[in-house]
């Protein structure tokens, strides 16, 4: 029997735990990677944005009263678009949509994927075979004609679109914690939990669930950035969210048909996408080498 | 080996079967009669229940499900809702368009990432492996469908080099027409691809150049050059071909968007279109179609393994 598990339960999981002096190291090594926190900033600034967007515009996103397709300029940094209206303004107010569709796009399939991945993991046997087997499923459909598919079904609108991008992402979650949960439930902790009675809940979410949090948090990283460029394509491809709604996609969409006179209509969208989401990679990149993730797949 | 292969095959064909079932089914859940759709102005309720009568649609699902399976099994996928053309003609049509964008993608997308992740780790910390990693990461952080347009306002609009949108067949328009219709689509869908391989090329040829078989190489006198490639890059190309293979879909979906963007009438643009018309058969032959592609190509991708690791050896 190992020292583990002759000490008490509570004691267990306190190295599961991120303890403050591992916080410490951890913000030290992160400062170290120049990516990281390239990354970082972009996305604090664009969360900024994302926040006070509304209040940041120069004028009303809906706002139709200036002259059309008038290229940028210091009035219209981003110039006007078919409608006469401020391309800016309308971007500032996307970045809200945007990376609302992204964060909960996140959230869900992590949530879902990461339970499903606990539960096959620790399981095994014909749970772990039912549960995979559903993953593949999800894997054999590209993302895109899943999510695609799946607005077909539900219909257009946000929520359906942020279920639809979170449901084909599940599939990349429950891979990454069921192979850490496989490792983590021969560990020896892990073992003396079980031998002292504790319950299978109990030890998939104080002693496994913390140890895998490291792959989640990059894997969750990149799926913003999934969720958000998934968002532009159906909006893209006329699946998205309702015309009144300023996003990214749509606006981009929109000066796609007005490509050969106003380009700006088009151009500044699909940069603020990529900003955003080379922001969001170069994050996830630099978290996978500081918190020394191997297996967790890029945004792409 | 070959059991191996059975074993896949069968696990292939599951997992397509999977597919084809929960599509068939999930459009059986959609919202919204299509009958009333393809009608129009013209629906009245006895014509509603003729043209259900005319599509198999006024019996069970179930009932349903089984005819679709048999057909299928036959190779008949069913006439398209508006009656106007086979399913299996639409789809062949498209096939050779959707497959030439992604070949030409897949070429293209190799030909950049295997010699710029080479030169990028050969060159470890030097401003060429900053830059190359940079563009990478600008490369998987862009939508496609914007580089396509950002392509074709560069090489069509101002330059007037390539054709902006369409495709040209191969046999009856020549190659150049029809390598030319191909460029901007398959670069747009390509430079994320290249981006993703590129990096793996250089992780693995790292990795690969620090092991000891590299340092006997040198040591007994061997090329830098022969180091490189014959020992070097054929032992990093493992990981690269599960990427590329895993990626495939990368490409499938890319497809789906810029053929709306080149307006190429393959497979991607029937499946949309077909959404937006409720036209069930369609739907389902275009996603069992992409399925077929995509296990088949990670089918492949596990059978490549052997050639380039001959130490790999399925049971």
């Amino acid at each position: 029997m190992t020292d583990a598990a002759v000490a008490p339960a509570g004691k267990l999981s306190a190295g599961a735990a991120p303890t403050r002096s591992g916080q410490r190291r951890f913000w030290r090594r992160l400062r170290r990677e120049r990516k990281a926190l390239v990354g970082l900033i972009l996305v604090a600034l664009l969360g900024v944005v994302a926040i006070f967007g509304p209040a940041l515009a120069p004028y009303d996103p809906e706002a139709d009263d200036f002259e059309l397709f008038a290229p940028p300029s210091l009035d219209h940094p981003f110039g006007t678009d078919s409608f006469g209206r401020d391309i800016l303004s309308r971007m500032a107010a996307g970045t809200q949509v945007s990376f609302t569709v992204g964060i909960s796009v996140a959230l869900l399939s992590m949530v879902v994927g990461v339970t499903l991945g606990l539960i096959a993991g620790y399981f095994g046997g014909w749970v772990d075979s039912l549960i995979m087997r559903f993953m593949d499923l999800l894997w054999a459909f590209p993302e895109i004609i899943l999510a695609v598919g799946m607005v077909a079904v539900f219909g257009a609108g946000i929520r359906n679109i942020i279920i639809a991008v979170a449901v084909a992402y599940l599939d990349d979650f429950a891979r990454v914690v069921r192979a850490e949960v496989l490792r983590l439930r021969e560990e020896d902790y892990t073992l003396a939990a079980r031998s002292m009675g504790a319950s299978h809940g109990r030890v998939m979410l104080r002693h496994i669930l913390p140890n895998t949090l490291a792959p989640i948090i990059v894997q969750a990283t990149f799926a913003v950035g999934l969720g958000i460029l998934a968002e532009s394509g159906l909006t893209f491809l006329g699946l998205g969210v309702s015309p009144s709604t300023p996003t990214w996609g749509l606006t981009l969409n929109e000066g796609r048909d007005f490509i050969r006179q106003a380009w700006w209509i088009s151009v500044f969208p699909g940069v603020a996408i990529m900003v955003t989401v080379l922001g969001l990679n170069l994050l996830g990149d630099g978290l996978r080498d500081t918190l020394d993730v191997r297996g967790v797949r890029d945004a792409g | 080996m070959t059991q191996y292969i059975i074993r896949r095959l069968i696990h292939s064909v599951l997992i397509v079967w999977g597919c084809a079932t929960i599509v068939f089914f999930l459009l059986r859940a959609i919202p919204g009669d299509p009958i009333i759709q393809l009608l129009g102005p013209e629906y009245t309720p006895e014509a509603a229940d003729a043209l259900r009568a005319k599509l198999g649609l006024d019996e069970n699902v179930v009932v349903q499900y089984f005819r679709w399976m048999g057909n299928l099994l036959r190779g008949d996928l069913g006439s398209s809702i508006t009656g106007a053309e086979s399913v299996r003609d639409a789809l062949l049509s498209g096939l050779p368009k959707t497959m030439s964008i992604a070949v030409v993608a897949f070429i293209i997308a190799t030909a950049i990432a295997i010699p710029t992740g080479v030169l990028a780790a050969l060159h470890r910390n030097s401003f060429l492996d900053f830059a190359v990693s940079l563009v990478a990461f600008v490369g998987v952080s862009m939508p496609s469908f914007w580089f396509g347009i950002i392509l074709i306002l560069i090489f069509s609009v101002q330059l007037n080099w390539l054709p902006s949108l369409g495709y040209a067949s191969f046999s009856e328009d020549g190659a150049w027409e029809w390598f030319s219709h191909l460029i901007l689509p398959s670069l747009a869908i390509g430079a994320g691809y290249a981006a993703i391989l590129m990096r793996f090329v250089r992780a693995g040829l790292l990795e690969a150049l620090s092991s000891d078989y590299i340092r006997t190489a040198r040591a007994k006198g061997v090329s830098e050059r022969r180091v490189v490639i014959a020992h070097g890059l054929r032992n990093s190309l493992i990981p690269v071909v599960t990427v590329a293979g895993i990626q495939i879909a990368l490409l499938l979906s890319g497809t789906v968007v810029i053929e709306t963007v080149f307006s190429i009438r393959g497979i991607g643009r029937l499946l949309v279109g077909a959404i937006f018309d409720k036209d069930y058969p369609m739907v389902q032959g275009a996603i069992l179609v992409v399925a077929v592609i995509f296990v088949g190509a990670n089918l492949l991708v596990d059978i490549a393994y052997t050639l380039i690791d001959p130490r790999i050896k399925y049971d």
